[in-house]
Order: C-alpha cells, then sequence, then structure tokens
C-alpha cells in the first residue's frame, strides 16, 4: 500500500474540495436560473399595428418623471427625422425614458411606430451585473434602481441586451443611470398602470398580468393571422421580459430594430459558470498557496529552529 | 290664443320627443360632444348626422353588432350574425373609460371564457374606430384637426406657448 505523505494528502483534499465546490455552485446557479419571474408580476403588451407615431407617451413621461423640458415640443414629428452617430434611429437618454421610433419598411404602405423602453426582464442582465446591488426586480415586475448606491460603473448599460440604461454624463458632480422603472413610485406599486400606457390615446399598450397578456397576444394572433407575426417578442426572449411586443406582418421583428438573435437564456447564463469559479478560487487558492509556501519554507524554518537552539 | 299657442308648442314638443326615441336614424341624429381627453383638448364636435349619410347608412361601420345591422367583419360574424340591436347603442355602453382600473381588470379577467378582453377604452375605441376610417377616405388625421388643444394639453406637450427655446436645443446625454 502507498504510503499516504502529507504532500499526496494535501493534493487529495485539494481535488475533492474543488469538485464539491464545483457541484454546490453550479446547483446554486441553475436554481436561480429557474426563477423564471414572480407568478403574478405585472406586463404590457404592445400592440405596435396600432401606433400612429403622436408621441403623447413621451410627453406622458416626461411629465409622470418630471424630466427636464424636451429640445423640441412632443408635438414636433421631425424628431422622426433625426440620426444618432452612424445613422441610428433615436435611443432613450437621461432626459427621456421612453421615445418612438419610425420605420418605412419596404413592402409597407403605412410606416410603423415603436416604442422604446426599459423592457423590464424577468431576470434583468442590469441587476445580475450591479456589484453595489442598485436594481431590484419587484413582485409587480418592474425593475427599480437605487440611485444613491450607484457608482458609475456602467456595467448595466453594457450587459443589458436591449441597450436601455443610460447615464447622466450632463452632471458632472454625481452622475447615476437612468431608466425607465414603469413608473413603479407612483403608479404601478398602487396597481396602476405606467403613464405612457394610460395617456395612449390608440390603447397600442394593454396593461394587465403577465401570463395573461401572454395568453391575449396568443389570441390576437390566432383571430387575426393576416395582422401580426406569429411571435410574441418578450414572451421568451432572454428569459422574457415584463414588456411585449406584437408586430405587423408585413414589418417583421428583424426590420424595425429588434433584436431577434438573443436567444431564450437569461443574460446571467453566459457568466453563471465563470461566476461558479469565483468563490472557488477566492476560498481556495489562499489556503492552496499558503500551503505551498509553508512547504517550501519548512526547510529553511527547521534550520532556523535548529540554529537558534 | 295663448292658451292654444302653448298646448300646441307642447304637442310638439312630446311628439319630437316621442319620435326621437322610437325612430332610428336620422330622428337620433344630432351633434354630440366627444371629450375622453378633455384634460388636453377640448371636446370633439361629433356630427352624427353626416357619418351616417357618409358610411351609407351602415351603423356596423361603426357600431359593430350593436345597431342592428350585420358586422362587416368575417370573424364578428361567427358569434354575432343575427344580433339584436342593443338598447343603449352608444359607445359608452360597452367601452369603458377606465380599462386599467382594478375593478375592470377583475371583471375582464375574471370572467371565465370572456372573449373581448383586450376591448378598448372610449377614447381608444373612438381613436381607433375613426383615425382608420379617416386615413382611408383622406379625412383629418391629425391631433388639432379633430379636437383644438386647451391650455393643459400645450404645458403636457411643451408645445404653443409652453414650446421649448430653439436655442436650447441640446440633445444632452444621447451618447451611450
Amino acid at each position: 500500500m502507498k504510503k499516504l505523505n502529507r504532500r499526496a494528502f494535501l493534493k487529495g483534499g485539494l481535488a475533492s474540495g474543488v469538485a464539491v465546490a464545483a457541484v454546490g455552485s453550479a446547483k446554486k446557479a441553475n436554481a436561480a436560473g429557474d426563477f423564471g419571474g414572480y407568478p403574478d408580476s405585472m406586463g404590457v403588451l404592445v400592440d405596435m399595428t396600432k401606433c400612429v407615431g403622436c408621441r403623447t407617451c413621451e410627453a406622458a413621461c416626461n411629465k409622470e418623471q418630471g424630466l427636464p423640458a424636451p429640445a423640441k415640443p412632443f408635438t414636433d414629428m421631425s424628431v422622426y427625422e433625426e440620426q444618432r452617430h452612424g445613422g441610428l434611429p433615436r435611443r432613450t437618454t437621461e432626459k427621456e425614458y421612453t421615445i418612438v421610433n419610425r420605420y418605412e419598411v419596404e413592402g409597407r404602405e403605412q410606416p410603423l411606430f415603436r416604442k422604446f423602453q426599459c423592457n423590464h426582464c424577468q431576470e434583468p442582465g442590469c441587476l445580475t451585473s450591479c456589484f453595489v446591488n442598485a436594481y431590484t426586480k419587484t413582485p409587480e415586475g418592474a425593475v427599480i434602481y437605487d440611485a444613491t448606491v450607484c457608482v458609475g460603473c456602467r456595467t448595466c448599460m453594457i450587459s443589458c441586451p436591449f441597450y436601455v440604461p443610460t447615464y447622466s454624463y450632463s452632471s458632472p458632480t454625481n452622475p447615476v443611470i437612468k431608466k425607465c422603472i414603469m413608473c413603479y413610485d407612483t403608479r404601478l406599486k398602487f396597481g396602476r398602470p405606467p403613464a405612457c400606457v394610460e395617456a395612449c390615446p390608440q390603447q397600442v399598450m394593454t396593461f394587465g398580468k403577465r401570463t395573461d397578456l401572454i395568453g391575449l397576444a396568443h389570441k390576437n394572433i390566432q383571430d387575426r393571422p393576416d395582422r401580426y407575426v406569429d411571435h410574441v417578442y418578450g414572451e421568451h426572449e432572454v428569459g422574457g421580459t415584463s414588456w411585449m411586443y406584437l408586430t405587423a406582418v408585413d414589418a417583421p421583428f428583424e426590420k424595425i430594430g429588434f433584436d431577434t438573435h438573443l436567444g431564450k437564456q437569461p443574460i446571467i447564463y453566459y457568466v453563471k459558470e465563470f461566476l461558479a469559479i469565483v468563490p472557488m478560487v477566492l476560498l481556495i487558492w489562499p489556503a492552496l498557496f499558503t500551503g505551498f509556501h509553508l512547504l517550501a519554507t519548512r526547510k529553511d524554518a527547521q534550520k532556523n529552529e535548529e540554529s537558534e537552539s | 290664443m295663448g292658451m292654444k299657442k302653448r298646448r300646441l308648442l307642447g304637442l310638439t314638443l312630446i311628439a319630437v320627443m316621442v319620435s326621437s326615441w322610437i325612430l332610428p336614424g336620422s330622428a337620433l341624429a344630432e351633434v354630440f360632444e366627444l371629450d375622453s381627453m378633455k384634460n388636453l383638448y377640448e371636446g370633439v364636435s361629433f356630427d352624427h348626422d353626416m357619418h351616417i349619410e357618409v358610411t351609407g347608412d351602415d351603423c356596423a361601420v361603426c357600431h359593430h353588432h350593436t345597431a342592428g345591422t350585420a358586422p362587416a367583419e368575417p370573424l364578428c360574424v361567427t358569434c354575432h350574425a343575427n344580433s339584436p340591436e342593443k338598447d343603449d347603442p352608444r359607445c359608452s355602453s360597452c367601452h369603458v373609460k377606465d380599462v386599467f382600473a382594478a375593478e375592470n381588470m377583475r371583471k375582464v379577467w375574471d370572467t371565465p371564457r370572456l372573449y373581448h378582453r383586450g376591448k378598448p377604452s372610449l377614447k381608444a375605441a373612438y381613436h381607433q374606430g375613426c383615425l382608420g376610417c379617416h386615413e382611408q377616405n383622406d379625412a383629418p388625421v391629425g391631433c388639432t384637426d379633430c379636437h383644438a388643444m386647451t391650455e393643459a394639453g400645450e404645458k403636457f406637450y411643451h408645445t404653443g406657448t409652453c414650446a421649448p427655446e430653439p436655442k436650447s436645443a441640446d440633445q444632452g446625454g444621447g451618447h451611450h
């Protein structure tokens, strides 16, 4: 029988320790991934076939959230001609938590208007990436944030698959993240729909329990297959979002600026395997290398002791 | 003499009231004030008579199946081919003002197998109903073509007297 020396014992212990840590972490990460959202959370179904591009939702958001006065009136439709750097359409800013963009789609007579704001993911990338825990997914469905703890690292801006969070670059002393909070403070937590939803003259948006809205969306598609693309954007994308979309058959999602290659996995899935290694490294490496150090310097220490005695 | 005149006037009044009660179409016709957005816009003076003419007496164009005429939409016909005329065919008798009020949401989602769950609010019923037709028939489609904006509306939309100074037109924080 092989003699179990100190080194072999250490090696064996290390290997089994790694195995236990790996299995444990993987299980935990999986459990977190299975969350799938709060059961009774609310959502909004956006029927883009009904939007006429009047920008009333933008005005309502501005008023409700107490945002600064816009550069142009909300009745000014020239904003639809505006382009950002690189020919990209308008996006949300620190002063506009929601915007509407116009898309001219080939083969479609009317332009299609797309409302854009935070989609309030079931398992938000911003939330999982924030190391100061500024973000919260509330049981009502909103993804809110505590700007007072934000350190301005902007990791959430990178982790958001929809490029929603914006940064108040205009504030030199206290720049923070800014985004739509689904009117949580003033409306959602009292059971009321967001201001944009209520203000819309066309009722482009339907407010309700997310599970109910998914049913309604599929019923609408079934009733009018000539009108709608057979896909509810946000039902499964990145693990599901509270805001979901229906579009017209002649204006498919990929042609009106939606990313149709996001997959069904929540953003955390892309990093959870890596994240499982982090505690392992933090716990085991110090012990391991301290052990190596002690072993390597053992003879010197013994010599010192002998010479001293 | 005065007595006779007064009696005649009374009788005429009663006749008008009764006829407007029983006669459909033209006798019902009047100008309605639609004010579902009255905080931001003045009410719309809706000429019912003119719209009866424009739609060629086909009430179903706007009233779906509630005015005793069969709806044109094949999907609606599956259930409403022979639906009777409703006692109250006004839009507001089906389309409520606040569809997302808790009470209405409960009614809509807790009624088993209810079909019309996405029924628009009164304001949305007007806009969805009017705009489609107006676009097709070159009728007015601009917001202020139908209803003038109130002072509160100008404040809300930051327009008119409340428009921003052209100088302060900075884009602010649009970087990513």
